[in-house]
């Protein structure tokens, strides 16, 4: 599904939190949200996720506006994982994964075999089969996030949107995620803070700075010293790791301009 | 739009699935009932379904509560001042619905039908109606506190049966029940006017609870401190605490109406309430309305609990400790919980009425006592079992 925003703003409490954006995400493509803290990455993301009304401009899925489309047809199209989602409910790990069913469910007959076999099978994609009747409160982070992702699968979305999915992972966990999300047909826009992690999976890079998009392109043409400088604040270089992946060393912080 | 993703869009990534040869069924691809096929069985080994209890327990679980409530009000219908036989209870309801029996003598028969049939089935409505609110009130502001009374509904009622009761406002034409439900409408008034604009965040609806119900309680001590009647305020005392006492047949028949489409429109809202466990945001990503359906619960549960408590008072704790058992037993998901919670809330009033009536006989001892002296070391169970205290 290609997700399309054109003059997207989201403003609160009359601060503009993201400001005039345009971006255009083609069909499967697997696509890096970056910025500093408070660029505005989740505040876009809700908007495109049709969480957030836009205060200007509009979102559309498949050259479509979806201004007017109620929550449930928007969940049929689109999964969104927010960032660590916590419950003190006593749900087991195949209940939350059933959640995702819900754009789908009927009020009077909940659901059927067709949405267990989907949860099934989204609990198995996971690794979680072993775990769906473990409590959430006995979930290591790493578990509930693969639940969450689990969930969002069961969706059977054309689209994933993910915020910072990989905090509180372990390096395994953040590989194996970042290579089932890139691994999936669907279109995919992830937020990421690790910019490394962002070069080697995304197809292409959106940079966020100060609510407005910034750079938009291939890793190489979007991680370089200059902007990471001017965004990040960070004196960095870019290169070839040695297994030849697209990685970002950094030399320190840029010292405070002196006025 | 509607149709799946356009295949020749799809750039760079590798067909990993495609090579296996299986229909992916997180695709949006294998939408529309398409049947569980041979690769997902294969795929998933064997795993026990739901398990919390066996697959059937739900199922067994409702017969038990079923039929424990019909026990349950048969054999409550017996207790009282003045016991009568089984034998009586069937004699007079058979001849009440019509069947050909000889009716009982007419002292008899309108202490069985006209006090204690719709006493005991006011008592599992309100047992009902209270436990199915705390329960969807629990899951929307997601807070375990939450109960009936979090919304100031009851102290609104309390604040109406005061100035009936002591004020004598209006005790010719509304009667106490009619104060307090005037008295809950206000309140509920009040706390939509409160909360019409803006967002309905649990801690917003709350505090806006807490706001009205503490300006309620303050005008009944007020109205109550003013009138300085002692008989006045022990009456109402006795109100507060909830008697079942004043049940007839007209206000079980409001009770009955109100709680079961009550329930049946919580209970379709299922689906949301489960979708609010992981908050707002996840709720509307699942496809809850989520504005919607909150104004539908908090309209409905106040509603519920304005009806409930101006028939037999404040009656506390089943709303709260009830909903928590349930879910100890059956899980948090509300297509079960909602109905299970409505059975056991009813046998449970049911029952504390019934001791009510006869622990201190001839004198009636408030329900509202004996729920919390009961219900205290049940919830302190349950927490001990869950290993949350």
């Amino acid at each position: 599904m290609r997700i399309t925003a054109e003059g997207l703003g989201w403003s609160v409490a009359g601060k503009r939190v993201v400001a005039d954006v345009n971006l255009d995400v083609a069909p499967g493509e697997t696509v890096g949200l970056i910025g500093p803290n408070g660029s505005g990455k989740s505040s876009l993301l809700r908007c495109l996720a049709g969480l957030r009304a836009p205060t200007a401009g509009s979102v559309a899925y498949d050259r479509e506006p979806i201004r007017r489309w109620g929550p449930r047809r928007v969940a049929r199209h689109i999964a969104f994982v927010e960032q660590a989602a916590d419950t003190e409910s006593d749900l087991r790990v195949a209940d939350v994964v059933s959640l995702g069913r819900t754009p789908f469910g009927d009020r009077w007959r909940g659901l059927g075999a067709h949405d267990r076999a989907v949860v099934d099978a989204a609990l198995a994609r996971l690794g979680l089969t072993e775990l769906r009747e473990r409590p959430w409160k006995a979930l290591s982070g790493g578990e509930r996030q693969r639940a969450h992702i689990a969930r969002a699968l069961a969706q059977q979305p054309y689209a994933i949107l993910l915020d910072e999915p990989t905090n509180h992972l372990d390096v395994k966990h953040q590989l194996e995620l970042l290579d089932l999300l890139a691994g999936t047909d669907q279109t995919v826009l992830v937020a990421l803070h690790d910019l490394s992690l962002a070069a080697r999976y995304c197809d292409r890079l959106l940079l966020m700075h100060g609510g407005r998009l910034v750079a938009d392109g291939p890793p190489k043409d979007v991680l370089t010293p200059r902007l990471l400088a001017e965004v990040f604040e960070v004196d960095a270089e870019t290169g070839p790791d040695s297994l030849g992946h697209l990685t970002v060393a950094y030399r320190g912080v840029v010292a405070p301009s002196q006025p | 739009m509607s149709a799946s993703p356009d295949a020749v869009g799809v750039p760079a990534k590798s067909g990993a699935r495609a090579a296996l040869g299986a229909v992916d069924l997180l695709h949006p691809s294998a939408r529309g009932g398409a049947p569980a096929g041979k690769a997902v069985s294969a795929a998933v080994p064997a795993a026990g379904r739901r398990s919390r209890l066996s697959p059937l327990a739900p199922v067994g679980l409702f017969l038990l509560c079923g039929v424990a409530l019909v026990l349950s009000l048969a054999a409550s219908v017996r207790i009282g001042t003045t016991d009568v036989s089984y034998a009586d209870v069937a004699r007079t309801a058979g001849f009440h619905l019509g069947l050909d029996v000889e009716p009982l003598p007419r002292l008899v028969d309108s202490l069985i039908w006209e006090l204690r049939v719709p006493r005991v089935l006011m008592a599992a409505l309100v047992g009902a109606s209270l436990a199915v609110c705390g329960a969807a009130l629990q899951a929307i502001t997601r807070n375990a506190l939450a109960d009936p009374y979090l919304l100031g509904i009851s102290s609104g009622a309390s604040t109406g049966a005061v100035t009936v009761v002591v004020l004598g406002v209006g005790s010719a034409s509304l009667g106490v029940t009619g104060g307090a439900f005037v008295g809950a409408m206000v309140s509920f008034g009040l706390l939509m006017l409160l909360l019409r604009k803006g967002g309905l965040d649990s801690v917003r609806v709350v505090l806006t609870g807490v706001v009205v119900s503490q300006l309620f309680t303050a005008l009944t001590s007020l109205v109550l401190m003013a009138s300085g009647d002692s008989e006045a305020i022990r009456a109402i005392t006795q109100w507060l605490l909830g008697s079942m006492a004043p049940a007839r047949w007209d206000t079980t028949a409001v009770t009955a109406a109100v709680t079961a489409v009550g329930l049946l429109v919580l209970w379709l809202n299922s689906a949301a309430l489960d979708g609010f466990s992981f908050g707002a945001d996840t709720a509307s990503s699942l496809g809850v309305d989520v504005r919607t359906t909150r104004w539908v619960l908090l309209v409905v549960t106040s509603l519920m609990t304005a009806v409930a408590v101006a028939s037999v008072g404040a009656i506390g704790f089943v709303g709260l400790i009830v909903p928590h058992g349930v879910r100890f037993l059956v899980g948090p998901l509300h297509r079960l919980l909602l109905p299970l919670s409505a059975l056991v809330g009813a046998v449970f009033l049911v029952w504390t009425d019934a001791l009510a009536r006869v622990a201190f006989a001839p004198q009636e001892v408030p329900v509202g006592v004996f729920t919390a002296l009961l219900g205290v070391p049940l919830f302190l169970l349950v927490l001990r079992k869950r290993g949350e205290l």
